[in-house]
Parts: C-alpha cells; sequence; structure tokens
C-alpha cells in the first residue's frame, strides 16, 4: 500500500507544484490585496517557467501514478510544454493591460495558474473520470476568465453564453463516458481499448465515443460545435481570448488524440469519418465565415476555428505521421496566435483599445515595425513559404496524402487558399489604405518583447526546424506503441 | 419480500407522479416542492437497494442544500415563468422532432446493447458484501487511497468554484460604516457633545 507514494509524487509532479504555487499566490493575494495583480503576474510566470523545467526534466520513459490514472509520457510532455508556455506568454500579456483596463486584480493569474493545473490534468488524463474532472478544473476557470470584467455587459455575456454551451457540452460527454463505462466495465483507458479489441463492432459503445466526441470538439470549437467562439472571443477581454486561442486548444486537442487513439484505436475506421467530416466543416466554414468579418477578434475566432480543421487532418490519418504534423501545427500555430494577439493589444487609439479592420489602415506609414510584424503573421497563418505557418499545413497535408485521403488534402488546400483572401486583406489593409488615426505607443515593454520573439520564431523556423520536429516525432511515437 | 415489494411501488410510484408534477406545475414555487418530494423516494429506493450511504448523501446534499438554493433563487428571482413559456409552441416541432430521433436512436442502442465479457475482470473496485463493510466504510477504503488523485482534484474545482463566486460577486462598496471598537473608545468627549447656549424664547 505505501509503496506507491514517491512514484505517484515525481510523475505528478509539475501539477502539484503548480497547484500549491496557485494556492501559495491566492493567499498573498486575500492578505496583500490588489495593489501587488503586477508582481503575482510575474510570479505565475516564474511559477509557469519553473513547471516546464520540471515536465521536461521528468524521465523519458512512460511513467504512470494513481493507479494509471494519470500517465506521463514524451507525448504528455511535449504538449505540457506547449501549455505552459501558452500560458505563460498571455499571462506576460495581461500584466499591462489588466491595470489598464482596471480589471487589475489578484484573481487574475490565479485563475490562469488553475486552468493549466486542468489543462495538465487533461493531457494526462489516463481515465474517463480524470479526463472529465481535469476538464471541468479548466473549463470552469476559463468560464470565470471570459467574464472577468464584469462591469461590461460582453464580457459578462460571454462567460455567461461560454459557462451555458460548455455545461451543456460537458453534459453530452458524461453522457457517452456513462455508455463506454456500461460497455467496458471499467473506465480506465488501458480497460476500454482491451474491451474494445476484443470486439470491436459493439453500437453501444461507438454511441457513447459520438458523445464524447461531440463533448471534446466543443472545447476545440469544431464546426458544428462552434457557435460560442466568435461571441466569447470577442466579448472577453482581449488578454483572457489570447489565452483562450492557444493553451485550452492545445490541450483538448491533445486530450482529444491521446482519447481516440489510445483507448479507441481500434476502432479508427468508426471515429476517422467523424473527424473527416468535422476537420472539413472547420475548414471551410473557418475560411469563408471570416471573409465578412470587420471585428479583428472575430476574425480570430473563425480563423482558430479553421486551423482546428486542419489540425484534424492530422488526427484524421489516424497515423503516427499524422499526430507528429498536428503536433507540429499545434506548436507554430501557437506561436502565430501569441503574435497576433500581442499585435492586437498594441492597437489602441487615444487611450482606448479598438478592434475594427478599420482602425489599421495605413498602419504601414503609421507604425512600420508593428505592421510589418503583424504581416509576418498574417502570411504566416496564409500559409506562405518559407513562413512557419507554411510547415505547419504541409505536415498535416502530408500525413494526410500519405494515409490515402485525398480529397481531404485537397478540400484543405482550397480552404486556405480562400483563408488566404482574409488574412492579404488585413495586409492590404495596413499597407495600401489611407491612414487612420495613428496608434499610441506600445502598451508595455512586454508586449513588444512577446511579439518580436515570436516574430522571430516565425519567420525564422525554416533555420532550424530540427528539434521542433524531432520533439513532435517522439511525441506521436510514444502514442503508438509497437 | 412482500413488504419490499410493496415500498418499492409505492417509492417508485411516488418518484414519477412527482416528476411529473415539477414540471407540470403552474407555481414555481410548487415545483421546487415536489422535487423535494421527488428526492425523499428515490432516496427511500436507495435504502431499499441496500446503498443507504447514497440515501443520506441525496437528502443531505440535495434536498438539504440544492432544493433549498433553488427554492430561494425561485422566491427571489421573480421570473416571470409564463414570459419563459412563450415560444414554446413555436419551439415543439423541432424539440419533439430531435426528442423522437433520440428515443430511436437509444431503442436502438439498448436493443443491441452487450455488456463486453470482458466486463467483470476489468472492475475497478468491487463492492464488499453487506456483511463485510458498510457502504460508508467501502467507499472510505478507496476514496482516500486509490482515488485520491480524483478526490484531490475535485477539491481544486471547489476551490476554484468558490474564487470564481467572489471575483464574479464580490464588490468594495464605498461609504459604509462599520463598527470599530478602537474608534469608539478613542472618541472624546468634545468630538462628540456639543454645548449651546440657548437663549429663552428662542429656540436653537
Amino acid at each position: 500500500m505505501t509503496s506507491w507514494v514517491p512514484a505517484e509524487f515525481t510523475a505528478a509532479l509539475p501539477e502539484i507544484f503548480v497547484a500549491l504555487a496557485a494556492m501559495a499566490l491566492l493567499l498573498i493575494g486575500a492578505f496583500r490585496g490588489d495593489s501587488q495583480t503586477r508582481t503575482s503576474g510575474w510570479f505565475a510566470v516564474a511559477v509557469l517557467i519553473v513547471a516546464g523545467g520540471l515536465v521536461a526534466g521528468t524521465a523519458a520513459s512512460p511513467g504512470s501514478a494513481f493507479g494509471g490514472m494519470f500517465v506521463a509520457d514524451a507525448f504528455a510532455r511535449f504538449t505540457k510544454i506547449l501549455v505552459l508556455t501558452g500560458t505563460a506568454l498571455a499571462v506576460i500579456l495581461s500584466i499591462s493591460y489588466i491595470e489598464r483596463e482596471d480589471m487589475a486584480r489578484f484573481e487574475y493569474p490565479v485563475l490562469f495558474l488553475f486552468a493549466t493545473v486542468g489543462m495538465m490534468m487533461m493531457i494526462s488524463a489516463n481515465d474517463l473520470i480524470a479526463l472529465y474532472v481535469g476538464l471541468e478544473l479548466q473549463s470552469l476557470a476559463l468560464y470565470v476568465a471570459a467574464a472577468f470584467r464584469r462591469d461590461s455587459l460582453r464580457s459578462s455575456e460571454a462567460g455567461l453564453k461560454y459557462f451555458v454551451l460548455g455545461a451543456l457540452a460537458s453534459g453530452m460527454l458524461l453522457y457517452g463516458a456513462s455508455l463506454v463505462y456500461g460497455f467496458a466495465g471499467t473506465t480506465s483507458f488501458a480497460g476500454i481499448a482491451k474491451s474494445l479489441g476484443a470486439n470491436p463492432g459493439n453500437i453501444g459503445a461507438l454511441v457513447g465515443l459520438v458523445f464524447i466526441m461531440a463533448g471534446l470538439a466543443f472545447k476545440i470549437s469544431a464546426v458544428p460545435f462552434h457557435m460560442w467562439t466568435p461571441d466569447v472571443y470577442e466579448g472577453a477581454p482581449t488578454s483572457v481570448t489570447a489565452f483562450f486561442a492557444v493553451a485550452p486548444k492545445v490541450a483538448a486537442l491533445s486530450l482529444f488524440v491521446r482519447v481516440l487513439v489510445g483507448p479507441f484505436g481500434s476502432i479508427v475506421a468508426q471515429w476517422q469519418q467523424i473527424i473527416v467530416a468535422i476537420a472539413i466543416l472547420s475548414m471551410v466554414l473557418g475560411a469563408f465565415a471570416a471573409i465578412k468579418q470587420t471585428n479583428i477578434k472575430r476574425l480570430m475566432a473563425y480563423s482558430s476555428i479553421g486551423n482546428v480543421g486542419y489540425m484534424l487532418v492530422g488526427l484524421a490519418a489516424g497515423t503516427e505521421a499524422g499526430v507528429r504534423g498536428m503536433l507540429i501545427y499545434l506548436a507554430i500555430y501557437l506561436a502565430m496566435t501569441v503574435g497576433t494577439f500581442a499585435c492586437i493589444l498594441a492597437m489602441r487609439v487615444h487611450g482606448r483599445a479598438v478592434e475594427g479592420l478599420d482602425d489599421l489602415k495605413g498602419l504601414g506609414r503609421n507604425r512600420p515595425a508593428l505592421a510589418l510584424v503583424l504581416a509576418v503573421f498574417m502570411f504566416s497563418m496564409a500559409g506562405i513559404p518559407p513562413l512557419a505557418g507554411f510547415f505547419g499545413k504541409y505536415f498535416v497535408f502530408l500525413a494526410a496524402v500519405q494515409a490515402g485521403m485525398f480529397a481531404l488534402a485537397v478540400i484543405g488546400v482550397l480552404a486556405s487558399v480562400v483563408a488566404a483572401f482574409y488574412y492579404l486583406r488585413i495586409v492590404k489593409i495596413m499597407y495600401f489604405d489611407e491612414p487612420a488615426d495613428a496608434f499610441d505607443r506600445l502598451p508595455g515593454r512586454e508586449v513588444g518583447v512577446v511579439m518580436t520573439v515570436t516574430g522571430l520564431f516565425i519567420a525564422l523556423f525554416l533555420i532550424i526546424p530540427g528539434p521542433m520536429l524531432h520533439a513532435a516525432a517522439v511525441a506521436a511515437k510514444s502514442l503508438f506503441p509497437g | 419480500m412482500i413488504l419490499q415489494a410493496l415500498a418499492f411501488y409505492l417509492f417508485a410510484a411516488v418518484t414519477i407522479a412527482s416528476g411529473v408534477m415539477v414540471i407540470a406545475a403552474r407555481n414555481p414555487v410548487h415545483s421546487v416542492l415536489f422535487l423535494i418530494l421527488a428526492f425523499f423516494n428515490a432516496a427511500g429506493l436507495f435504502v431499499l437497494m441496500g446503498a443507504e450511504f447514497l440515501a443520506f448523501i441525496l437528502v443531505i446534499v440535495y434536498v438539504g442544500a440544492v432544493a433549498v438554493l433553488f427554492l430561494f433563487v425561485v422566491m427571489m428571482l421573480d421570473i416571470n415563468f409564463v414570459e419563459l413559456r412563450q415560444g414554446f409552441l413555436q419551439y415543439l416541432p423541432v424539440g419533439a422532432l430531435v426528442g423522437v430521433i433520440l428515443l430511436v436512436e437509444m431503442v436502438f442502442v439498448i436493443g443491441a446493447w452487450v455488456v463486453s465479457p470482458e466486463a467483470t475482470g476489468l472492475l475497478a473496485a468491487k463492492a464488499p458484501a453487506l456483511a463485510q463493510a458498510t457502504n460508508a466504510e467501502a467507499l472510505g477504503r478507496i476514496l482516500y487511497t486509490k482515488y485520491v488523485y480524483l478526490f484531490q482534484a475535485s477539491g481544486l474545482v471547489l476551490l476554484v468554484a468558490m474564487i470564481a463566486a467572489i471575483v464574479l460577486t464580490l464588490r468594495a462598496r464605498p461609504g459604509v460604516r462599520r463598527q470599530n471598537i478602537a474608534d469608539q473608545v478613542a472618541r472624546s468627549r468634545d468630538a462628540s457633545v456639543e454645548v449651546k447656549d440657548v437663549p429663552v424664547g428662542k429656540g436653537v
């Protein structure tokens, strides 16, 4: 009975550390009040960096803990580092923003840290209950973050909408989980895989899987479960939207992959059709619906729906190469999105934040550096070589072609051509339209730093892609034993 | 045996009848009261099955906390339920269609239902016989050992919920006069009493 104690603690050390640090931060905040929010923001960033070190330092061999409910393998390591990076960048972007927008309360970084714990638990989940608890911890913190500016009607609406629809999605997920449990007699992924491996065509488990997929598709905002995304992205405070667009997507997609490839790996043919369908719908809707948007946050919402579609193409292939492509895409998407949101945070005229595409007019003349960075991100999102965005798309489409899914790859390429239209339109607005009012100075030095770092990553990915590609390959391999 | 069967049918019938009344009652307060009745009878069913711990929890948590909270919400929020029901007929066809499709699907699923033959071997924790351990004891044995991870994680979820409630609702109100005993004691006579010389026949 006592022998398991040390092993559990080492496998889950990063999660335990972040949870304890969040509670410490909560206590400090409760005693010191809101005046120390800037300090606690940087403290949270430090916690995330240390947690990243802990994740990277865990042994390379897959370790499971807590009676097999928690697993720490190479896949978990890769995606956890992505989540921690995304959260750290989002917190850095928030620090000045929340002060300026009068929402600097000490709970802000605490909620981000708890959301991170939830996301790390999702990534490491190896049991249906562990999956659900991690998902709820993450979602609950995010609902509150969306409504954080509680005096704003839009922000409250975003939080409420996200909460109600999220609760519905959780309900579907739980219903599916109960059907699967009823069939397999266990909630552990290994047990489900065993039951399904012995008798694959079971309709009860299949219906359960469909419900689980519906719940997870909501979390990654894949069409047809995307309705909440534009409203929540637009209504939530911009710094929170930047967080929404990266970390939870990474966590939910990794969970999606782990659930489908792990316990349901023996019925690939069944779930593949569903993934293909939602991938195509997401890519097409993301491409066409974004064309008419005039608000840049709504545009980014549709852009993220489209990007999720491309990532699902990698999953649809159902192969190791597909998962590797998806992981590479995730990493590049994270850098592009954080960078773009850093630019959006810099959109301030006369001390007020603006979000319209028209406000970008003539940015190339007013603020050449900012315009250049944003142009790099837009070209990258459009998938123009030699920028990183091209390689993300290249690897997922390559995996789809290798798996013989030509139609899917062709539709994906066509959708990305349509999507290129609205990315390039932003570039056109910045460089060729008559200048509007000039933007204020950068809202904080850290915003500029984030912009530069992500911009350099995107622009120079071509030079040293090796380590990232290798790490993604190792991570994908750990999901496909043998 | 016959007594048990009688009790079962009594509890089951009252549960279903009060469940129907929850959605059929016009007065929302009556709905909540019927909900409480349904909870009590469901607890009775649990006792019949030998799951006394679940029965306790159902009464303590659902009746004691959740239903009472519902009652507060219904009474305090002054929701116009007649207005909420508007558009009910308008959405009825779509809703009924979705419901029927789901029902048919469920019939198919349950018709073809099999429990995997491996299931008995994969049970995570077999319930001990009642003679060996009571419900609470059996749950306690695995909750703090095997499921400690989930137990702690649920604790974190509750902590986040608590933070959430405070973040979204707590407002610092200016101008609130709180009792401060030190201030009260430190008051001098000059700060509180003023002696006025009132001329005769004039008033203050």
